[in-house]
């Protein structure tokens, strides 16, 4: 029997390679979608909202006069971004950049990133504060569901199997070589995903979220505790940028691995949850 | 020669560019907008369900304070008037009290110094993104109200101040529960010493659970109002009337 494909054999019933399997639940993919929307509305007007102000300071306070450790700037047509004391030139795309119609502008971040693309601080706080309410119910939403529906259990909490450091070795090494999992081994995530979704899951969501309160003076008054956490407002502010820095690196790698993977494939699987399973390396 | 650099931006320009030009034409969508300052609404609410009304701002100790307090705004109101009352050292200053109340009231700088006062190490935070720690000291506004006799019709304080933007002079405006909060002061003085001018001398309101626009300087009067419709483009503020900035503030 073993090694046959005969219809008494259990193994007829686990998917295999070229199978059209059920992969992303329901509650899944609203939220995918809700999300991907959501998330670049709200990097692209706070974008617009740091250039208000382009720079960061660590602890309560911090304006022009105290010392920034992070500065978007220019001197006369030459942009500039100063981390600390390194200086890198970013003239055309950072500090000092043309806008649509070739108009040279002394903003931080430019035209193309931001919403809206010409200097407004009160239209991009319109867009930021509403989509900062869809984020954050739709994350909430999302957790509860994914609890009570054993989501995160069963699929991204890792196994003890896999958290060994030669398995995850193993997965970045196969990962490096672009070779991923085939078959019924592309059903499940594999640990990097894992820590990845994870990480955005209970790291920088919530991070930024309670970050984002942290800049609000009548939160400040509701729960002061959240100074204490983060170590003052402008602290806070930093953080905030720091963790949207970190999503645009997850999307940045996610979008590349969904090219890589099989981009029809995969975005179909994330409209109707119907994925088809890689082909056996074997066959 | 194609740079690195260059080449973000051009990239950048070409996918931002097709995006962002259908972004802009939904930003000026009437509709739209309509949806999005919706949230303006809930997010006054939620943040009072959560807290109590007399919620305090937090207060600081004197290490904590900016070294130098950033003033923004106007820094120097323009006109002989203002120019003449700076001379002077405000002694002709008056503050009215107006509208809905029982007793209109006309006070001087020195009746008001005189009052009873309130000092409060604070954090102010501009709606650009930067915070700046500074000790106030003023007169509760409560006080003014209670003295002024604010009837029950009253819903909103209307400031008027001395500095022009454009055609009109600055405004801004809160409702009963801000006005009546501890932590609500006319402020006369900045670091123990007489308000600055940039800082909105002779007196400026203090109200330290929203955003500095709100915190009005050069006060010349406080209007006592059931709605803010018959102020500006009423929507109770410069800002709210030019840019579109929140009424409420607290975020």
């Amino acid at each position: 029997m073993a090694g046959t494909t005969s219809s008494n054999d259990p193994a007829e019933n686990s998917p295999r390679g070229g199978d059209l399997v059920k992969r992303h639940r329901l509650s899944t993919r609203i939220w995918h979608w809700i999300n991907a929307f959501s998330v670049f509305v709200m990097l692209m007007s706070g974008l617009m909202i740091f250039n208000a102000h382009p720079r960061l300071y660590w602890g309560q306070y911090g304006a022009n006069f105290d010392r920034a450790w992070l500065e978007i700037g220019n001197q006369g047509h030459i942009g500039l971004v100063r981390i600390g004391t390194v200086k890198i030139e970013t003239t055309g795309v950072l500090g000092y950049w043309k806008d649509k119609a070739g108009i040279p502008r002394a903003h931080a971040f430019p035209w193309w990133a931001t919403i809206p693309s010409s200097y407004s601080l009160a239209d991009a706080r319109i867009w930021h504060f509403f989509f900062a309410w869809v984020l954050a119910l739709g994350g909430l939403g999302y957790w509860l569901i994914s609890f009570v529906n054993r989501h995160i259990r069963s699929d991204l909490l890792p196994t003890r199997a896999e958290l060994s450091p030669r398995h995850i070795w193993h997965d970045i090494c196969a990962h490096a070589r672009l070779r991923f999992p085939k078959g019924a081994a592309a059903l499940k995530y594999n640990i990097l995903q894992k820590i990845a979704y994870l990480s955005v899951l209970f790291g920088l969501l919530p991070l930024i979220v309670l970050t984002g309160l942290t800049m609000s003076p009548g939160m400040n008054a509701a729960w002061p505790w959240l100074l204490t956490l983060f170590g003052g407002r402008q602290s806070a502010r930093s953080v905030h940028f720091l963790c949207a820095s970190g999503l645009v690196l997850f999307i940045i790698v996610h979008l590349l691995m969904v090219v890589l993977a099989g981009p029809i494939n995969e975005v179909r699987s994330m409209i109707t949850g119907r994925y088809r399973l890689p082909e056996d390396a074997a066959k | 020669m194609i740079t690195r650099r260059k080449l973000i931006g051009s990239i950048g320009a070409a996918t931002g560019g097709l995006l962002l030009s259908g972004c802009d034409k939904i930003n000026a969508n009437p509709g739209v907008r309509s949806i999005l300052t919706s949230a303006e609404g809930l997010t006054m609410r939620a943040q009072r369900v959560i807290s109590d009304r007399n919620a305090m701002a937090p207060e600081y100790d004197r290490t904590a304070m900016s070294p130098i307090f950033r003033a923004n705004g106007t820094r120097q109101p323009a006109g002989p008037e203002y120019a003449a009352h700076m001379a002077s050292g405000f002694v002709d200053w008056r503050l009215a009290v107006t509208g809905l109340v029982n007793h209109p009231l006309s006070l001087s700088l020195a009746q008001i110094r005189a009052m009873p006062h309130r000092t409060q190490i604070t954090r102010h935070d501009c709606v650009e993104g930067w915070s700046a720690i500074g000790k106030w000291t003023g007169v509760p506004l409560k006080l003014l109200l209670d003295l002024s006799g604010l009837r029950s019709a009253a819903r909103y304080l209307i400031f008027h101040c001395a500095d022009a933007y454009g055609a009109s002079n600055y405004y801004e405006s809160i409702d009963i529960i801000d006005a009546f909060h501890p932590q609500t002061i006319i402020a006369w003085a900045l670091n123990d010493q007489m308000l600055p001018v940039g800082n909105g001398a002779p007196l400026r309101l203090r109200v330290e659970r929203q955003l500095g626009y709100k915190h009005a300087k050069y006060v010349t009067g406080i209007e006592a109002v059931a709605s803010l419709a018959a102020q500006g483009a009423g929507k109770g503020g410069y800002w709210e009337d030019s840019h579109d900035y929140e009424w409420y503030a607290g975020i």
